[in-house]
């Protein structure tokens, strides 16, 4: 249901901006005014949450470890897993974000009843008509992270390969990011490999939400919304790219007229080109309310960008009230002369 | 959190970043004005109509390449009924004669690099050349 209502909201956003488009009346509407406003709406509401996070304390390290933490010198400490270091710290949120490190260690429990593997490869084989027990096993999940991996690089690439249509003159390092991108020169336009990745990728993810029962369960309508916009993105491009040919060279003024601040409509750009630019504008609009700002979030996860020094360093919370103490040394100064007469040893004479 | 400096700071080097486009259009001079590449001036009409060439000329190449190259079929037919040589040299290049003002203005305005140059050759830059 989620799924499908959200397709829904989709196709009808598309179908707003192809209305958009054809209509020469509200043609800068949808090509000047929401991909402006969209941006603006992503500036302002991607600042508010980054500033609305970095105010909120953190007083202590709570860092999510996975390794051995530093101790005795003789006992191998894991400076990665569980760094103590700043650099340490560097190169586990360097792992996390490019190469999504805790993604690789996800694990899926699933009820098995196949006999246990006894030692070296072949498993033991039950006697006939033996009950077997059926046993929670934990094993490797790396389909998620392959996919998840693929979308996020194949998008970056697509998202620099657009640069072309920003920047005049477009620079030469687009041209080669182009060039290694078409490197199979497939067809006329060549086909990009980071579109199929990207299309696949997209893919496998829906695929697996909508059909695996218990990540159903979990899926809300927001989960679908943000694949099937995404989706849609990537599919109205691929559709200009390789079968309904717009004109590049009107698109390109309308965006370089919206950087430098120049807005210009050109007459002959077709409808699908602004179905693209209106799910943009909407991904864009919707980001800073979405989890999409996982983006920002992954930097500012305290789980992660905190160096494991709770044993080493004793981190006081700031904003504690004063606590008025009583040491053992002032108990001891107001009962001394009772000690001393009970015959009690005292710390200090 | 005590690196909320750190952290403005990163934010605003990410929308400098994200806001790239309009710094290099400041820095480059940057107008929305198009290529304008050179029209010839002796025919009115191409092989199919202006809004098709301007957008899937590619597509139109690709299929006189197979057709040439694959099936020798020389001769291609156009939905209006004329017959036209299919030949990037002979035919495109016979109206648009300077390929510098024509092919590569849109070219490089939209940043492609066709590789069509790989096997054919410009016969202006033959005769430029003087051989």
């Amino acid at each position: 249901m989620n799924a499908l209502s959200s397709l829904v909201v989709v196709l009808l956003l598309a179908g707003v901006a192809w209305v958009g488009g054809a209509l020469a009346l509200l043609r800068p509407v949808f090509g000047l005014a929401v991909p402006g406003l969209a941006a603006g709406i992503f500036l302002v509401g991607v600042a508010t949450r980054v500033v609305g996070w970095a105010r909120t304390p953190v007083p202590f390290r709570i860092p999510t470890t996975c390794g051995q933490q530093r101790s005795l010198p003789w006992i191998k400490a894991s400076w990665i897993e569980c760094p103590w270091t700043r650099s340490g710290v560097v190169v586990r949120m360097a792992l996390e974000v490019l190469l999504f490190r805790s993604l690789f260690r996800n694990t899926r429990g699933a009820i098995t009843t196949e006999p246990v593997a006894q030692g070296h490869g072949t498993p033991a084989a039950a006697p006939e008509g033996f009950p077997r027990a059926a046993r929670l096993v934990y094993g490797e999940q790396k389909w998620l992270w392959l996919a998840a991996l693929a979308f996020h690089w194949s998008f970056l690439v697509v998202l620099l390969r657009h640069l072309r249509f920003f920047l005049e003159p477009a620079p030469a390092l687009v041209g080669v990011l182009a060039a290694v991108d078409g490197f199979f020169q497939v067809g006329a336009p060549v086909v990009y490999a980071a579109d199929i990745a990207l299309l696949a990728a997209l893919g496998y993810l829906l695929v697996r939400r909508s059909s695996d029962p218990q990540v159903r369960y979990l899926s809300l309508f927001q989960d679908y919304f943000a694949l099937h916009l995404l989706l849609g993105l990537v599919a109205t491009g691929v559709l200009m790219r390789y079968y309904v040919r717009p004109d590049i060279v009107a698109i390109k003024q309308l965006t370089l007229g919206l950087v430098t601040f120049a807005p210009v409509v050109p007459a002959h750009v077709s409808p699908l080109f602004f179905v693209h630019l209106f799910l943009l504008s909407v991904l864009l609009a919707y980001f800073p309310f979405s989890k999409l700002m996982h983006m920002a979030g992954v930097f500012l996860s305290p789980t992660r960008n905190l160096a494991n020094t709770s044993r080493m360093r004793r981190h006081v919370n700031p904003w504690n009230p004063p606590v008025k103490v009583h040491t053992y040394e002032e108990w001891e100064d107001e009962f001394r002369d009772k000690l001393e007469a009970a015959g009690l040893p005292v710390e200090r004479e | 959190m005590r690196d909320r400096h750190a952290i403005i700071a990163a934010l605003i080097v990410f929308f400098v970043v994200l806001t790239f486009p309009i710094w290099y259009a400041r820095a480059a001079g940057t107008t929305s004005r198009g290529p304008e590449p050179k029209l010839p001036e002796t025919e009115k009409t191409c092989v199919m109509p202006v809004e098709y060439m301007r957008a899937s000329h590619m597509k139109l190449l690709l299929t006189w390449r197979d057709d040439v190259v694959r099936r020798n079929v020389r001769t291609w037919i156009a939905p209006d009924g004329k017959s036209y040589k299919a030949s990037l040299s002979g035919t495109c290049l016979r109206c648009h004669a300077n390929k510098a003002e024509f092919c590569d203005r849109c070219h490089t305005y939209a940043g492609v690099t066709p590789y069509c140059w790989e096997c054919h050759v410009d016969p202006a830059s033959i005769k430029g050349s003087g051989t």
